[in-house]
């Protein structure tokens, strides 16, 4: 902060306390509560810290830790299958129902709400929904199905099915970026094209898939930062079982952190998946931006 | 001849869009029936889709064995309380980064964007253990303070606000009004739709919040209602239709939010994704 030295500047400094007076509510919030832990949990990833207490600075000690920590590994391994399962899926899911959704007129708001309305409920509401009908002997799918599987108890299932209920709750959210998309393509090329004798699937492949692109980009790299998030829906529906097949890295950092009292090693734990995280969506960003550039 | 093929085409393409929406909202059915069954019916075979005459015992049950009015109190007045400073907070300080000359402002900014990127589970470690060194654990303070600075909010009403025309204010401050009066007296009324959607569904993600709550909080009392209502679950073990219950109570106030201001939480979450 300048401090001016003379009256002559009084109107500037005057300015500047009213601009201060008016972003000081929520600077003071945003530092303390997000950008000083953002710092403090660099330095907590090099101390052997206790979640409920000081410890001492041990260097890398903790990432040279996770190295070999088979875990560690596994739950990466594990974050990277959810994201494939999750990612491309939920995204063309969402394209095709937006597709659907965007023909219709009278019904469009009804049938829109229908696909959004799991989006807006809370995680443990989605994971009881999902317990309940995916339930193994008295849920609706096996008993109308005749199917006799576990879902969230075999260690092939339970991931799968963990993606699966993550779709169908947040799937709304790309519906709805997707119609946005749509309905800013000009109604004027398909008439054209139209006229031109296009056929529908080539109007669909020239107009509508080239112009929706960027909408694409956008839901892949939201979606991507998003799903390599899984946390809540694993620890509601499995906490990481059957045999650690769903332990996803932040399941892994709770449980170091919170439950075995390792405030330093989940920090580290924390960076590291920030890091994937950033390296995951530049790396996409390049690729889809690249693949853009192709076509 | 090729009309005719395509509107039994459409038609085909209507119901399946109609079938597809009520598989998509059967789940929310089911939970909805099975709440109102009594334990023997849940796991009748075959089971039955619509159960009458409804019976209300799960949620007797659930008042009179747990603390989930409690519970519900809790997560009102940490929502409330997390919306309404969020909101203003996010207002004023939008109003500031697009209107006022000041230094700093740059930097401010671009930590925005830096603070919109780093996820919330990045800080939870050191978040927690500031919490404990002040004794704000299993408080509402501890609860309600990390979760007011959205930046998100900020970027999107900065970007509204960019597009008000200057001479508004400009007018305005001719006419002596001051920087606040101008915010809410102009700058708001002039926005309040998508001040109302961005509102609307920072109410919705703050009761929905599941991981904050989670870690900051352990003792009964002090839960909110998604971290709650599995703590009571647990304890049901097979009781399908307490499970159920506890889920509708769970769901009514977003829900209802949402079904009554479609169009809101539409806008906000299409300006939150950087669409307008």
């Amino acid at each position: 902060m300048r401090v001016p030295s003379s009256a002559a500047h009084k109107p500037a400094s005057h300015k500047q306390a009213t601009a201060l007076l008016f972003v000081l509510p929520f600077l003071i919030f945003y530092v303390l509560f997000l950008i000083y832990p953002g710092i403090q949990a660099c330095y907590l990833s090099l101390t052997n810290s206790e979640i409920t207490g000081q410890g001492r600075f041990i260097g890398l000690g903790n990432f040279a830790e996770l190295m070999h920590d088979a875990d560690f590994w596994g739950s990466v391994l594990h974050t990277g299958y959810f994201v494939l399962l999750t990612v491309v899926p939920n995204t063309l899911i969402g394209f095709f129902l937006a597709l659907l959704v965007v023909r219709l007129k009278r019904l469009r708001l009804v049938v829109l709400a229908a696909f959004f309305l799991p989006y807006v409920l809370p995680v443990s509401v989605v994971t009881t929904a999902a317990i309940w009908i995916l339930d193994a002997n008295f849920g609706i799918l096996n008993s109308l199905t005749g199917i006799n599987i576990s879902w969230f108890q075999d260690p092939l299932w339970a991931m799968p099915s963990v993606a699966a209920v993550t779709i169908w709750w947040t799937v709304g959210f790309n519906v709805l970026l997707f119609i946005a998309g749509l309905q800013s393509i000009p109604q004027e090329y398909y008439e054209a094209a139209a006229l031109d004798g296009a056929s529908g699937f080539r109007r669909f492949a020239h107009i509508t898939c080239p112009l929706i692109w960027p909408v694409t980009t956008l839901v892949l790299v939201l979606q991507l930062i998003l799903q390599f998030k899984i946390f809540d829906q694993v620890y509601l529906l499995t906490l990481g079982g059957p045999y650690n097949s769903t332990l996803v890295v932040l399941l892994y950092m709770y449980r170091q952190a919170f439950q075995q009292n390792r405030g330093g090693y989940g920090a580290a734990i924390a960076l590291v998946l920030v890091v994937i995280i950033t390296v995951a969506a530049i790396v996409q960003f390049r690729v889809l931006r690249a693949s853009r550039a192709a076509t | 001849m090729r009309n005719q093929r395509v509107s039994v085409l459409s038609s085909l393409c209507t119901l399946l869009t109609v079938v597809m929406a009520l598989a998509w909202i059967f789940p929310i059915y089911w939970i909805i029936v099975t709440s109102l069954k009594t334990e023997d019916q849940t796991i009748q075979l075959p089971p039955s889709l619509i159960p009458w005459p409804p019976n209300f015992d799960a949620f007797v049950y659930i008042f009179q064995n747990s603390p989930f009015v409690r519970w519900y109190a809790n997560t009102i007045f940490v929502s409330v309380v997390v919306t309404f400073f969020s909101i203003l907070f996010a207002l004023m300080c939008a109003y500031a980064l697009s209107r006022l000359e000041f230094s700093g402002k740059r930097l401010i900014y671009w930590s925005l964007l830096v603070g919109f990127m780093l996820p919330f589970h990045a800080v939870a470690v050191p978040l927690f253990m500031m919490m404990n060194q002040f004794n704000l654990v299993n408080t509402f303070a501890g609860l309600i303070l990390p979760q007011i600075a959205i930046p998100l909010s900020v970027i999107v009403f900065k970007q509204f606000f960019d597009e008000v025309p200057r001479d508004f204010r400009d007018a305005a401050l001719i006419d002596g009004a001051g920087n606040w009066r101008i915010l809410f007296r102009i700058y708001l009324p002039l926005n309040w739709s998508i001040t109302w959607a961005m509102a609307i569904v920072t109410f919705i993600a703050t009761w929905n919040n599941f991981f904050w709550p989670l870690i900051v909080t352990n003792s009964t009392p002090m839960l909110t209602i998604p971290v709650g209502m599995t703590q009571v679950q647990s304890t049901y073990g097979v009781a399908f239709a307490r499970l159920c219950a506890t889920a509708v109570l769970a769901s009514i106030p977003t829900a209802a939010a949402y079904i009554l201001f479609q169009k809101r939480v539409t806008q906000g979450v299409m300006a939150a994704a950087g669409l307008k």
